[in-house]
């Protein structure tokens, strides 16, 4: 096999403007059969705009993309899809009501005549029938006549896998699959990821998780402000190396080291507990302190911290706050109290994308900047605007809305808002995810100075790199129960791992689990 | 390694220049102003001083629903029992307007105070029920129309005060009294919508209801307050009508809050809630209130105005969403 042939797809400057701001510069890419292909850079690198073109959402300016030494040109996602070229959206776009067949087949049916003469119906039998062996082949054990709803989000995944698979696939694009789902369930993928490779399928693997992009890897390409930045094999590659392609230049100690002092204890949760989702969960924070909160997806993780900041009612238990035996109803009572909570849900709880960063920010403090009824928009704004520069957030102006800037500066903004009603405690439940690596650097330079300020912090994190590097103490949660509170010598990617997992039988966090 | 670090961040923000190109914001006041040339250019009898003050007198009404909506609508909501409101409020002044009877503030505070109350229950309702607003409000309208028709014992109330009527009827310094109260009531709004903190927590609403939550506001509070600020306008609207057909009419206001949503969306406020503005709102019930001017003066039958304002709705409905959809 000659070496042209053996590249599947090969782009060659490629490059795309919006508005005239140039988001893809003469971008060079190859992808060679039966390879799982990293695409890494930071946000705004021009991944999802590449990756878009690939699939024919959008259309480029300039270059060519070569696809089996044809050229693609583009035209539409159906095309692209026929030539074989199939994306896994981080976002599902599943349709939740119908059935796993339904959607494997979803825009290309099976037709069936009704009594010889009545065309256009959809041949629901067949295509179950061939959805079953299909998922059979990825070793799924779902129903295909299955409500998509049903299915958690590791098994939408993987249907949406078969589905490109059903397409006869060729290249399949993933775009950070592992953000919503468990180890486990990110180890049956990256079987299947295995054996898609030795098929000879082509895998562009998009991650913001180096861990991950080593295991599977075998090439990786960086881009940067639009620019095609190289290509290394993973093997040749370091991680610093790597860091600095994404970068631009290099990052030493991601970690802060921290002199923080620790303090009396803060808050004390006796006994939580929540029926159905978590019980007897039992720590204190001290002031100064990081506390981690480990634990599988599902293992209520974020349930205890939504009970803490009142977004859920706990039904038993006692929590203590300075001493204090405190009952928290709603978010305004524990901002009242000194309690600030960073959702894992950004989009959802985060943030009000209509806003400008300004009232973003005072959102939660806004009755400190109150002149009768009226908003004092004069300490209102100089209020945001400290924040802006203390967490050096890019804005344009702090007019600009927040629904439009990076997945970083909206997590900042969201920070920001909780750090101006000036917490003790805060809470910060994923702050990482979906996030760069400049973006997370600052956020976790942040964490220490906050404690070294002598606040508390809880952090709740499904990147075991985060809790070895940043907490004092770990909570371990497992199925809503607390299996361990590990001090600083204990905390061990292992101890983690073995007390996340405790009571579930392995066979418990499989992906067949029925 | 801290000015790289400032400079990378400067690199990664957006760009002023990929911000949205905001048409349809001002696209609605061109609409108007264009409509007006129009008009004034096809019939001599638009431009004038005496049409002008007839259109905003007429418009007065639905404009001061028009607020009270686009604060619902800008939480996420609707409110359906507008209309009833306008005939409940009118109907219970009327009961205390007759001349004579009680001096002028008693008719006038008692309505009001219905609509406060009427408007308080459907936030409470729907607050506390969790039930769709659509749904509270709808059953509240024919609610609302029932308790007029059980006041009123079925009868229009008339012999109302002289001094009841001017206020639907009277000028001041030239100008009718309703267009003052419009003004007042659209200042008002304005100031409470832009300025204050229940006007910023309502937009917070209505961008991201669970956000709001999660930041510390109290959503069922200022979710009252809508509804009563709603009700509390209506009754306003209810007492001007009543005052201005000089009689308290049961019948009064079926389909009113059609218009008023109308207007509300055409001027802008997303049915979604989160964005829109006092100041599109009153363009809004304007150019409802132009249109159908324009159309009489060129004999055009009302059949087919009801058809222009159809499609107008729809049109202001598709700007919104291509606005939407391009940023």
């Amino acid at each position: 096999m000659s070496l042209t042939q053996d590249y599947i797809l090969s782009v060659h400057g490629l490059s795309k403007s919006f508005a005239g701001v140039r988001a893809l510069q003469d971008v060079c890419f190859q992808l060679r059969r039966g390879e799982v292909h990293a695409l890494m850079g930071e946000n705004g690198a021009g991944k999802s705009t590449f990756m878009r073109i690939l699939v024919g959402m959008e259309t480029a300016d300039a270059g060519t993309i070569l696809f089996e030494g044809n050229e693609l040109k583009s035209s539409g996602v159906r095309q692209s899809r026929r030539f074989g070229i199939s994306m896994i959206h981080q976002e599902m776009l599943v349709v939740p009501e119908l059935t796993v067949a339904q959607n494997i087949f979803l825009g290309r049916e099976k037709k069936k005549t009704l009594f010889g003469f009545l065309p256009g119906f959809s041949d629901d039998r067949t295509m179950s029938a061939e959805a079953g062996v299909l998922l059979q082949k990825l070793g799924l054990n779902l129903d295909p006549d299955l409500p998509m709803k049903y299915l958690s989000v590791a098994e939408m995944q993987m249907v949406e896998i078969a589905k490109a698979i059903s397409n006869d696939a060729k290249v399949i694009i993933m775009d950070e699959p592992t953000s919503a789902i468990s180890d486990r369930e990110v180890a049956a993928l990256f079987e299947v990821i295995e054996d898609l490779k030795c098929k000879g399928v082509a895998i562009i693997y998009i991650s913001h998780k180096m861990e991950e992009v080593y295991k599977i890897c075998d090439t990786i390409t960086v881009l940067r402000d639009g620019k095609y930045i190289g290509t290394r094999p993973a093997s040749e590659l370091d991680k610093n190396g790597l860091i600095t392609m994404m970068v631009g230049r290099e990052i030493s100690d991601l970690f802060p080291a921290s002199t923080a002092a620790k303090g009396e204890a803060l808050l004390s949760v006796r006994g939580l507990s929540q029926v159905g989702k978590f019980t007897n969960i039992h720590f204190d924070v001290h002031r100064g302190e990081v506390l981690g909160i480990a634990g599988l997806m599902g293992a209520g993780r974020t349930e205890v911290a939504r009970a803490l900041v009142g977004l859920d009612k706990p039904t038993g238990g006692e929590v203590y706050f300075k001493g204090k035996l405190t009952t928290i109803k709603t978010p305004s009572d524990a901002i009242r109290q000194g309690i600030g909570y960073v959702s894992e849900d950004r989009k959802g709880f985060g943030f009000i994308p209509e806003l400008s960063v300004v009232n973003n920010l005072t959102l939660s403090s806004l009755p400190r900047h109150r002149k009768g009824v009226f908003v004092n928009e004069k300490s209102e704004q100089s209020a945001a605007e400290e924040m802006i520069r203390e967490l050096k957030i890019k804005v344009s102006g702090p007019d600009q809305k927040v629904g439009v800037l990076s997945g970083g500066n909206q997590q900042k903004v969201v920070i920001g808002k909780v750090l101006l009603t000036e917490p003790e405690l805060i809470i910060l439940d994923e702050p990482t995810r979906g996030i760069d690596i400049g973006a997370k650097h600052e956020i976790y330079k942040l964490i220490t100075r906050l404690t070294e300020a002598g606040m508390a912090v809880i952090l709740i994190s499904s990147e075991l790199p985060e809790i070895l590097g940043l907490c004092d103490r770990v909570v371990v949660l497992s199925k809503g129960r607390q299996t361990a509170l590990l001090s600083k010598e204990e905390i061990t990617q292992e101890t983690i791992m073995k007390h996340a997992m405790e009571f579930s039988k392995p066979v418990d966090l499989l992906l067949n689990e029925e | 390694m801290k000015e790289t670090l400032t400079a990378y961040f400067n690199r990664s923000a957006e760009s002023p220049a990929i911000q949205t190109k905001r048409i349809g914001k001002y696209g609605i006041f061109l609409a108007f102003i264009l409509l007006c040339i129009l008009l004034s250019l096809m019939t001599p009898r638009f431009l004038t001083v005496a049409n002008l003050t007839i259109i905003v007198t007429q418009v007065s009404i639905n404009a001061l629903l028009a607020f009270g909506v686009t604060f619902v609508i800008l939480t996420g909501g609707i409110d359906l029992s507008l209309g009833s409101m306008v005939a409940v409020t009118g109907v219970v002044a009327a009961t205390f307007a007759h001349p004579d009877d009680y001096p002028l503030l008693v008719p006038i505070g008692v309505g009001l105070l219905a609509g406060v109350i009427f408007g308080a229950l459907n936030g409470f309702v729907i607050t506390r029920s969790r039930v769709a607003p659509f749904i509270v409000t709808l059953g509240t309208m024919t609610i609302g129309r029932g308790l007029a028709l059980i006041i009123s014992k079925g009868r229009p109330i008339s012999n109302l005060s002289d001094s009841f009527n001017f206020i639907g009827g009277g000028h001041l310094f030239g100008i009718p009294f309703p267009i003052v109260i419009l003004l007042i009531a659209f200042a008002v709004c304005s100031l409470i919508l832009r300025k204050t903190i229940l006007g910023r927590y309502i937009y917070a609403i209505g961008g991201n209801e669970q956000a709001a939550r999660a930041s510390g506001i109290q959503v069922s509070r200022v979710k009252m307050w809508v509804y009563t600020i709603s009700g509390l306008l209506a009754a306003v609207a209810g007492i001007v009508l009543t005052s201005r057909i000089t009689t308290g009419q049961p019948n009064a206001g079926v389909g009113f809050e059609l218009s008023a949503i109308a207007a509300a969306i055409i001027g802008g406020t997303s049915t979604s809630g989160g964005s829109g503005t006092m100041a599109g709102t009153l363009i809004g019930a304007l150019l409802i209130g132009v249109i159908s001017n324009g159309l009489d003066l060129l004999n055009v039958t009302s059949y087919y105005q009801q058809v222009v304002m159809g499609a107008i709705i729809i049109g202001a409905v598709v700007l919104d969403g291509l606005n939407k959809k391009s940023s």
